[in-house]
């Protein structure tokens, strides 16, 4: 026998359930007097730097009808490329932008918006810049362990070309999944969890 | 913004890959609603960038005075919810066994009768007047956290025809790191619904079910007051920098 590695095993996921908004927004879902506000609802201020951009997310099941049910995290850099981390050795981030933010879908239409900045680019392990993108991690009833995934801006096109992350994707036509669509200042995006469009979700 | 949680320089190296054999897999089948919503294409894998390295950190400023305690902070001055008091605590490691300091865990759970205050819940044990079901505290130094609630109940589910969940408290924990990033459910020692339950049943390893289910905790108890639950949770460890993009040498 060999020496044990002697570690721990990671805390097994479960389902966030459909009573996600209890625990992460509560004044979303009617429980007011808590907390003073949703943790993440609000990302940018009148001093937060960068272009003002809107994201319009959908998440789509396995027969194409939208979940209601589902929250939304995403993590992204400043105007500048730089994360508001510890970890962030580079340095120092706009102290007016936290870089995470958190919304549920809309009970009715399914539909999650984020008021952001458009990030700017930040390098891979090996120093070459990545395009524009903002990470997701998506968490609902019936998803097991949160789905991570990127968005990038339909109009970084020379960027996106030159992206170590997008170039892994072997199968091209999926590339798209990854790719929001602009729309004046608003960019769409549609994740889709199964089927045809299924979105590329990342195990990183 | 940011607080750091220590006064050690962060760590940035990659985070062990996820064991996705100890996890419940996407397409868990006995809970139903997984069928939909499980990608069937392969996850695309790759070691973490800046991007998954890096997380949020919240300051203690954001914490209300009474945020670990359900008991009271939905409660009518001078009254508190009703049900078994408990304080649930633990720490908060990574697999290598350090506490995490400084991370952000939200909760939330049903009353003492399974009733969630949420307008999609229809079951018809009543709401209590003085629960509200939400809190959040920040681990200390050495990853350490406590809350206290009351015990929540089981209650039934629209998935096999009499289908009921064990007495859950929901988690979600921040790493340090986004790709630590993770929700998942505490359960209690010793009630025979956990083994039955389609959730839990998706996580297939024995162990890994064992390690969502707190231990009653006679020392960490306050007589006269309230039972207490120990619970840990680990997140992804992570890899030492030293030797990584150095082809010079260190």
């Amino acid at each position: 026998m060999a020496q044990s590695l002697d570690r721990l095993k990671e805390s097994p996921s479960q389902t966030a359930g459909p009573y996600v908004h209890i625990g992460l927004t509560p004044n979303f879902c009617g429980i007011g007097g808590v907390y003073a506000s949703d943790l993440g609802s609000a990302m940018v201020n009148g001093e937060t730097r960068g272009e003002r951009i809107e994201l319009r997310i959908r998440v789509l099941d396995g027969t194409g009808t939208p979940l209601k049910d589902a929250l939304i995290e995403i993590w992204q850099a400043d105007a500048e490329g730089l994360y508001n981390s510890p970890a962030e050795l580079r340095g120092a981030a706009d102290p007016n932008f936290l870089g995470w933010g958190r919304q549920p879908t809309d009970m009715e239409t399914g539909v999650c918006l984020f008021q952001t900045i458009k990030p700017g680019r930040v390098p891979f392990r090996d120093g070459r810049l990545m395009a524009p993108h903002i990470t997701l991690w998506i968490v609902a009833r019936g998803i097991n362990l949160g789905l991570h995934t990127r968005l990038y801006f339909s109009d970084e096109e020379k960027a996106n070309d030159e992206d170590p992350i997008l170039a892994r994707i072997e199968h091209r036509l999926r590339v798209p999944t990854l790719i929001a669509e602009r729309q004046g200042d608003t960019y769409v995006f549609d994740v889709h969890l199964q089927g045809e469009k299924e979105t590329v979700f990342f195990d990183s | 913004m940011a607080e750091r949680g220590s006064n050690q320089a962060p760590e940035t190296g990659a985070f062990f890959q996820r064991d996705r054999q100890w996890h419940p897999p996407a397409f868990t089948p006995g809970y139903k609603s997984s069928v939909l919503r499980s990608p069937q294409k392969a996850l695309l894998s790759f070691d973490n960038t800046i991007s998954e390295l890096t997380g949020p950190v919240f300051g203690h400023a954001m914490l209300g005075e009474l945020d670990n305690d359900l008991i009271h902070n939905f409660a009518k001055a001078g009254e508190s919810a009703i049900g078994e008091r408990i304080i649930v605590h633990g720490r908060v490691l990574d697999e290598r066994g350090k506490g995490v300091p400084g991370v952000l865990l939200e909760f939330w759970q049903a009353n003492a009768g399974g009733r969630y205050r949420h307008k999609k819940d229809g079951y018809l044990a009543p709401l209590d007047a003085n629960f509200g079901g939400c809190g959040r505290t920040i681990a200390g130094e050495d990853g350490f956290y406590a809350f206290r609630t009351v015990r929540p109940g089981p209650y039934p589910w629209p998935n096999g025809p009499n289908d009921w969940r064990p007495a859950h408290i929901h988690f979600s924990v921040f790493g340090q790191g986004f790709a630590q990033r993770l929700i998942t459910q505490m359960y209690f020692e010793g009630d025979p619904l956990i083994w039955r339950c389609p959730i839990v049943g998706g996580i297939s390893n024995t162990a890994a079910v064992e390690a969502l289910i707190a231990a009653l905790d006679m020392h960490a108890t306050i007589p006269m007051d309230a039972l207490a639950y120990k619970f840990d949770i680990v997140l992804r460890g992570r890899r030492s920098t030293l030797f990584e993009n150095r082809p010079e040498g260190n």
